[in-house]
């Protein structure tokens, strides 16, 4: 949204002071902008661009951690084509992608037009947010010990109601949903928000007028919801869908990638093999590998979804 | 608008992180000029920490001029806070060491050789209960700790089950195991199991599907290669051993015959309904918590655990020692914990003083009055039974295997870490009926491959 405004503004200055030059304009601004741009240009280059820069060159090492990294070449991609946990990792996390983006996707999108056609309340709003304001860790906790198969709360409401309890996470079939839907039960209200801001930007008039032309609810959604929806729709999966990729600390405290290997996420792997085995050459080809992947994949979205344009005009 | 966001997020943390140097540099200033020094030492258990800060007192109060700052984290964050800080060479002067890590350690000059200071000051390394020192001598010959405390496993029970069943006590301390019929071991966890209908693992019409009560918990961890608490003492007491010798072995023996049958009986009692499912066990909840909740009657347990234990409400609880095996003995893994130096350390004439300290019947004496461990020095042991006897427990269960020499090693060898993420999912799949226990020589070829 600001760079709607930003966009909006630049191109109604020119137009309104039209006797200073446009060129002198822009290089009496220059230094006042890199001013401000510095510190967050300092910081995007220690924080980002040198650990990425050097994750590439880390991962063409063996490096220990402890010892200077040797230079090994593709030797880390070629073991990571046959690497079976590497391919099981991602396996395992596209599942939880899918899962986790397809339930949260539609749930959102059910609370937010919800709570734009049924509901102004503030509270409503705040009530959904909630979730995503307790930490991940504290939430994946207490999920974990609600679900536990003998003194969880949810098993013995199952029993209450005659049926048999379910060992959510320790089941290899059902420990990957089960994560995906704990981080959905996190995650909706935020992203329902930020599907409720896009819907805002929708014109009443235009409800008003398919109302006039007796629409219903459902066909109003199905008509003008969705496709004027699409940009914010694009958006909110493009950043979702990288975040879900990165799921590790709801794994990291409760399945620790067991039982067998059903859950180890390729986050979790990474760290595994950083971390615990010290093989941090190998751990920065995978790291490499899951860019690359990311890259291709938010990229393919923005174009197949046509992120940039509008129905609206 | 992501990368806005993330810039903002950035560009407001950045003045976070020069406070921080700022902050950082000053206190380094001051402590240089004053001729003081402090000394960080890390630890990992919570339990241990008003124990060690006893000691730390008395050692400042002996040594005015050297401060000890003790920094507890949880096992998990301790091992990567330890190691992401020896790279950035911020670790601690001194730090609580495991078996498990120190040989990586070690090999990669992360930690101080003592021989020296143990020399020039004379220190006696027989002052320890047997074998725990040299526990501590890598494979270049050079010692890297001194031992502070040792832990080994007993079965933990749940007094009013054991009566229910009509078991005593004294029963308990004279089972027997074996990996074909499980022995007298395997007829008491099938009498302690109870179905939702009131029938006993043992009685005909046992429904194991429906089980209230199994007579022996399944630990939530993972025992990965070591399975200490888990399944190496019924192994250990077959005769069988780790590896080709301990320490530093360099072929493991998870193909033989006697190890495989081990697991399979011990898994069969998944399958029987006396032990929960792997699932279940992962589910959620701590075998003890289980334990704790009269979900299980038996669970094996390391000595650390006692205080865990123990401390449920309404739960009276008493411990044997683990059932003597097809060899004609019991078996535990005996394993114990001691202090390191880094070697970055800028003091290290203070960090040994420290290490000196906590090695010392002085400080293990401290540690034994508040009976959270079994301190490694005799003498203290013998303090520590005191206080945990007034506290209601018994630890013989534990100490018996010592006094009767039936206790075997930690394995401690070279790729410790690579060999538990082999040996995790591998364990996992057969316990889980992925996979049989005879996958498990696969997996061995796949930790000697490691050797060489």
């Amino acid at each position: 949204m600001s760079a709607i405004t930003e966009r909006q503004h630049g191109a109604s200055a020119p137009r309104r002071d039209t006797s200073v030059p446009r060129r002198r304009r822009r290089a009496g601004d220059l230094p006042v902008a890199l001013v401000f741009l510095l510190p967050a240009a300092v910081g995007f280059g220690v924080f980002y661009l040198w650990p990425t820069l050097r994750t590439m060159y880390l991962s063409f090492t063996d490096y220990s951690l402890l010892a200077p990294p040797e230079w090994v070449g593709a030797e880390n991609y070629r073991r990571l084509f046959q690497d079976p946990l590497f391919w099981n990792s991602l396996r395992v996390t596209v599942e939880y992608v899918v899962i986790n983006i397809g339930v949260q996707t539609v749930v959102a999108l059910g609370l937010a037009v919800l709570m734009h056609r049924l509901t102004r309340s503030g509270l409503i709003r705040g009530v959904l947010l909630l979730p995503y304001l307790v930490a991940n860790v504290v939430v994946a906790l207490i999920w974990y010990t609600m679900l536990d198969a003998q003194l969880g709360i949810v098993n013995r409401a199952l029993e209450w109601v005659g049926l048999d309890p379910v060992a959510f996470f320790g089941e290899t079939a059902t420990a990957i949903p089960t994560i995906a839907l704990v981080n959905v039960w996190r995650h909706m209200g935020y992203t329902a928000l930020l599907i409720f801001a896009g819907l805002q930007a929708i014109p009443r008039t235009v409800y008003e007028a398919a109302a006039t032309d007796g629409a219903s609810e459902p066909t109003m959604f199905r008509r003008i919801t969705l496709p004027l929806l699409r940009p914010t729709l694009v958006l909110v999966l493009v950043l979702t869908v990288i975040g879900s990729f990165q799921i590790f600390d709801t794994v990291a405290v409760t399945t620790k990638g067991g039982p067998v290997n059903a859950t180890r996420v390729i986050y979790y792997y990474i760290y595994e093999l950083a971390f615990q085995r010290f093989d941090f050459g190998y751990a920065a080809a995978i790291c490499v590998a899951l860019f690359a992947i990311l890259a291709g994949l938010a990229l393919m979205q923005l174009k197949m979804l046509r992120a940039g344009d509008t129905d609206l005009d | 608008m992501r990368r806005i966001t993330r810039l903002a997020a950035v560009a407001t943390m950045l003045p976070l992180a020069l406070a921080g140097c700022g902050s950082g540099g000053d206190s380094g200033g001051d402590a240089a000029s004053t001729e003081k020094t402090e000394i960080s030492y890390w630890l990992w258990d919570s339990n241990q920490l008003p124990a060690y800060q006893a000691c730390a007192d008395a050692f400042h109060a002996a040594n005015p001029d050297i401060t000890v700052k003790i920094s507890q984290f949880g096992w998990a964050d301790y091992w990567t806070s330890l190691t992401t800080n020896l790279v950035s060479g911020n670790a601690p002067d001194v730090f609580t060491n495991h078996l498990n890590y120190y040989p990586e350690f070690a090999a990669k000059r992360q930690i101080l050789p003592l021989d020296d200071f143990i020399k020039a000051d004379g220190v006696k390394t027989d002052a320890y209960a047997p074998g725990l020192a040299d526990l501590w001598v890598s494979n270049d010959g050079k010692r890297y700790g001194l031992p502070k405390d040792f832990d080994t496993v007993a079965i933990f029970y749940n007094k009013k089950m054991l009566a229910d069943a009509g078991i005593s006590e004294d029963e308990m301390k004279k089972l027997t195991w074996n990996p074909t019929d499980g022995g007298t071991y395997e007829k008491v966890i099938a009498k302690l199991t109870i179905d939702e209908n009131g029938k006993r693992g043992d009685e005909p019409g046992f429904d194991k599907s429906k089980v209230k009560v199994y007579g022996l918990g399944l630990d939530e961890n993972n025992g990965a290669g070591v399975g200490q608490q888990m399944w190496s003492m019924y192994a250990l007491s077959t005769g069988w051993q780790f590896t080709d010798k301990n320490p530093w072995g360099t072929r493991f023996r998870y193909d033989d015959p006697r190890f495989q049958q081990t697991i399979a009986w011990w898994r069969g009692l998944i399958e029987k309904g006396y032990m929960p499912s792997l699932a279940i066990a992962r589910s959620g909840t701590s075998v003890n918590d289980g334990f704790g909740a009269g979900k299980y009657a038996l669970s094996t347990n390391g000595s650390w655990m006692i205080n865990s234990y123990y401390g449920y409400d309404g739960v009276e609880v008493g411990t044997a020692p683990t059932p003597v095996g097809p060899s004609g003995k019991r078996a535990t893994i005996y394993n114990g914990l001691a202090d390191s130096i880094y070697a970055g350390t800028e003091h290290k004439d203070q960090a040994w003083q420290w290490v000196k300290y906590l090695a010392s019947a002085d400080c293990q004496k401290k540690v034994a009055e508040k009976a959270v461990v079994f301190p490694a020095i005799p003498e203290a042991l013998t303090i520590a039974e005191e206080k945990f006897a007034a506290k209601g427990i018994d630890i013989s269960a534990f100490t018996v295997q010592i006094h009767e020499k039936t206790t075997s090693l930690y394995p401690i060898t070279d790729h410790a870490s690579d060999i538990s993420a082999i040996m995790g999912p591998a364990m996992d799949a057969v316990l889980s009926f992925e996979a049989d226990p005879s996958s498990l020589s696969k997996a061995n070829d796949e930790v000697n491959a490691l050797f060489q």
